[in-house]
C-alpha cells in the first residue's frame, strides 16, 4: 500500500514538473534577420513551414498567387494582406517560442478556413511537454498495474 | 444520483411542451441553414447555414453535448421531427391511446388524415449499425466539400430531413435515428462515456408490470421511439433520452443518474463488431482531418475537395484503405500480440471486439482536439453570420461588421495536448479494465500493453499533427 503511494506521488511530482516546469532551453536572443517570401495560393501558403529561432527579427513577404489572401500568425496576433501583384511585408521580432499556426485572414473561397501554415520559433515546449506527460502516463500505467485503479473515477 | 428526485427537473422533462419548444426552435434554426444554404451567399464563412452547422452546432455538439449528455442533441434533434409527427398523426402526446399512435382524434382533412404510415418493423438483418456506419463514411468522404459549400451543406441537410420522413412513413419508431443517421452513430458510440444515464430504478417492478407501456405505449406517451426496451438497458448507445418512458411508465420507474463518466465502457454485454468499427471510423477520420484538413498540404486539401477527380479518387481510396483496413488490421495485430504474450485462451476476435471500446474515449479526445483548432479561431464569424444570415448585406443585431478574429489562438494548442493525454490516459485504463475482465491481473497487463501502446502511439501522432 505504501509503495502504491509513493508511486503515486513520484509519477504526479514528475508530471507536474513536465507539465509546468519553467525550461529554459532557449538560446540567448540572436537577432538574425529572416526574410521569407511566402506564396499564397490555392489554399495553400508556400513555403508552408517557416523556421526561426527566438529573437530573430523576421519578414514575411506574403504574395498572393490567385486571389486576396491574409496571414495571421496565432499568439502573435499579427496579420498582413496582399492583393494579387500587389505583395505586402509583415515584420516582427520572434519573442514567442513554440509552433503558431498560421492563418489565412481574408475569404479566399471555399477552403478557406483549412487555408493553414506553421511559424516555428524554436523548440516547441509544449510539444515535449505532452509527449512527457503521455509517456509518463505510459509508464503509471504499466508500473501501477493494479487494474482499475482510480484513475478515471 | 437519480436526477428526476427533484421535482423541478422531472415536471421540465415529464411535461412535453419544453422539449417541443427547443426542439421547434431548432427545426426553425434548421430551416434557417437549408434556407440560407440554397439561397444566401455561396461564401460559406460568410453564410449561416455553413457558419452555424459547422462551427457553432458542430463546437456545442463535440466539446459539451456529446461529453457532458450523452445523447442529448438526439432529444432536441429537429431532423426527425416532421417524419415523427406525420407517423403519429401528433405534434405532442398521444391522448386517446389506439395502438398504431395515429389516426382517430383527428380533424379531417389536415395533413395527418392524409397520411397513412405503414409502421413496419425494421428488417431484422439491418438491425445494427452497418449502415450507419455506412452513411457516416458517405458523408464523411465528401466532408471538404460539405463542410466549405453552403449549397452542398444545404442539400445533406435536406437529404436527411427528407430521408427521415420517408423512413417514419414506412417503419415504425425512429429508424431513421437509430438505423442510418450518420451523425446518431457517433453520437450513441460516444454517449457511453457521458456522466448521465436513463435506467430503470428497479427491474422487479418491470417484471411486474404487465403492458410494459414504456415499450408499447399508453395515453401518457409513446412506445419507446428508439426500439430499445428500457428494462433491459445496460448502455446508452441506443438510448436517444427523449424522455417517452418517463412518461409512460406508470410507476415511477424510471431514474436519469447521474454516473462516473464513462460507465457503459466496462459492461461486457452487447460488445459487437459494428459498434467497434465505428470505433475505428470515427478515430481514423479523426486523424485523415487533422491531416488533411489542418495540416499545412494544399495538394491534400484540393485532393479532398475536387469530388469526381482523379486525386479525389486517390483520397476516398486511401481514406476508406486507413480507415476499414489498416487501422483495424493493425489494432488487430496488437491485440494478437497481447494474447500471445499473456498467453490468453481468449479468442482473438473476442478480445479485438472487447478492446475496441478502449478507442472511445481516446476517439472522443481526438474529436475534441481536432475541433478545438477550427472551432475558437473561427467562432467570430459566428456573430456576422447571425446579423447577416444570407450573406446579403444585412445587419440584423448590428454584429455583421464584425471582423475576423481567431478566439484563444494562444490557448487552444494547451487544451488540445491536455485533452489527448486525458483521453489517452482514459483509453489506457479503460483497455486494461477490459483486459481484467477475463484474466487476472498479471495476465491482464501483459493483455491490454500493445493496446496502450497502440493508444499512445496514435496519441502522439495526432499531438504531432495537431501542435507540433
Ligand atoms: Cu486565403
Amino acid at each position: 500500500m505504501k509503495r502504491i503511494v509513493v508511486s503515486w506521488a513520484v509519477l504526479g511530482a514528475a508530471a507536474l514538473l513536465v507539465a509546468f516546469a519553467p525550461f529554459n532551453l532557449q538560446p540567448v536572443t540572436s537577432n538574425v534577420e529572416r526574410i521569407f517570401r511566402v506564396e499564397a495560393g490555392d489554399f495553400a501558403y508556400s513555403p508552408a513551414v517557416l523556421h526561426v529561432n527566438p529573437g530573430d527579427n523576421v519578414t514575411i513577404k506574403l504574395v498572393a498567387t490567385d486571389v486576396v489572401h491574409g496571414l495571421y500568425v496565432d499568439g502573435y496576433d499579427l496579420s498582413v494582406i496582399a492583393e494579387p501583384g500587389q505583395p505586402a511585408v509583415l515584420s516582427f521580432t520572434a519573442d514567442r517560442p513554440g509552433t503558431f499556426r498560421l492563418r489565412c485572414s481574408v475569404t479566399c473561397g471555399a477552403l478557406h478556413p483549412f487555408m493553414t501554415g506553421k511559424l516555428k520559433v524554436g523548440t516547441n515546449l509544449l510539444l515535449w511537454r505532452g509527449i512527457g506527460l503521455a509517456l509518463l502516463a505510459f509508464l503509471g500505467i504499466l508500473t501501477l498495474r493494479s487494474p482499475g485503479l482510480p484513475i478515471v473515477h | 444520483m437519480n436526477l428526476l428526485r427533484y421535482p423541478l427537473i422531472k415536471t421540465l422533462l415529464k411535461n412535453r411542451w419544453p422539449q417541443f419548444t427547443i426542439m421547434l426552435v431548432a427545426l426553425a434554426g434548421f430551416l434557417l441553414a437549408v434556407l440560407s444554404g440554397l439561397f444566401g451567399t455561396p461564401v460559406g464563412s460568410r453564410n449561416f447555414g455553413i457558419v452555424f452547422v459547422w462551427i457553432a452546432w458542430w463546437a456545442i455538439l463535440m466539446l459539451v453535448a456529446v461529453p457532458f449528455l450523452g445523447r442529448g442533441w438526439c432529444s432536441i434533434c429537429p431532423i426527425p421531427a416532421p417524419g415523427e409527427w406525420l407517423q403519429r398523426g401528433k405534434l405532442l402526446g398521444p391522448g386517446e391511446f389506439n395502438h398504431r399512435g395515429h389516426g382517430e382524434n383527428q380533424k379531417k382533412g389536415s395533413v395527418f388524415s392524409v397520411v397513412k404510415p405503414l409502421n413496419r418493423r425494421w428488417p431484422k438483418r439491418f438491425r445494427n449499425i452497418w449502415l450507419q456506419n455506412g452513411t457516416f463514411l458517405l458523408v464523411a468522404l465528401f466532408s471538404a466539400v460539405i463542410l466549405t459549400q453552403p449549397r452542398v451543406t444545404a442539400i445533406v441537410l435536406a437529404a436527411f430531413l427528407f430521408a427521415a420522413v420517408g423512413i417514419s412513413l414506412i417503419f415504425e419508431r425512429r429508424a431513421f435515428c437509430r438505423y442510418l443517421c450518420p451523425v446518431g452513430g457517433f453520437i450513441g458510440l460516444y454517449s457511453q462515456l457521458a456522466p448521465v444515464e436513463v435506467r430503470v430504478v428497479d427491474t422487479a417492478v418491470c417484471a411486474s408490470h404487465v403492458e410494459k407501456t414504456c415499450y408499447t405505449g399508453s395515453v401518457n406517451g409513446y412506445g419507446c421511439p428508439w426500439d430499445v426496451f428500457p428494462p433491459g438497458m445496460v448502455k446508452n448507445t441506443y438510448c436517444g433520452t427523449c424522455m417517452e418512458c418517463l412518461r409512460t411508465c406508470p410507476h415511477d420507474n424510471i431514474a436519469i443518474n447521474i454516473r462516473p463518466f464513462g460507465a457503459d465502457l466496462s459492461v461486457e454485454r452487447n460488445r459487437k463488431l459494428d459498434e467497434a468499427y465505428k470505433a475505428f471510423i470515427m478515430l481514423g477520420a479523426a486523424a485523415v482531418y487533422s491531416t488533411v484538413l489542418l495540416g499545412p498540404w494544399g495538394a491534400l486539401k484540393l485532393a479532398a475537395y475536387s469530388v469526381g477527380g482523379l486525386p479525389w479518387l486517390a483520397y476516398a481510396a486511401s481514406f476508406l484503405t486507413f480507415i476499414l483496413l489498416a487501422l483495424p488490421g493493425l489494432f488487430w495485430l496488437t491485440v494478437w500480440a497481447g494474447k500471445k504474450i499473456s498467453g490468453s485462451a481468449l479468442p482473438v476476435k473476442e478480445s479485438f471486439v472487447a478492446q475496441s471500446y478502449a478507442l472511445v474515449p481516446l476517439g472522443l479526445a481526438a474529436w475534441a482536439a481536432f475541433s478545438l483548432s477550427f472551432v475558437f479561431a473561427n467562432f467570430s464569424y459566428v456573430l456576422a453570420a447571425l446579423s447577416d444570415p444570407l450573406g446579403w448585406g444585412w445587419d440584423l443585431i448590428g454584429t455583421a461588421g464584425v471582423t475576423w478574429t481567431p478566439w484563444l489562438a494562444g490557448l487552444t494548442p494547451f487544451l488540445q495536448v491536455g485533452v489527448l493525454v486525458g483521453g489517452f490516459i482514459w483509453a489506457a485504463v479503460t483497455s486494461r479494465k477490459i483486459a481484467a475482465e477475463k484474466a487476472d491481473s498479471a495476465q491482464a497487463v501483459k493483455l491490454s500493453t500493445p493496446v496502450i501502446v497502440f493508444c499512445l502511439a496514435f496519441t502522439l501522432t495526432l499531438m504531432g499533427l495537431l501542435v507540433a
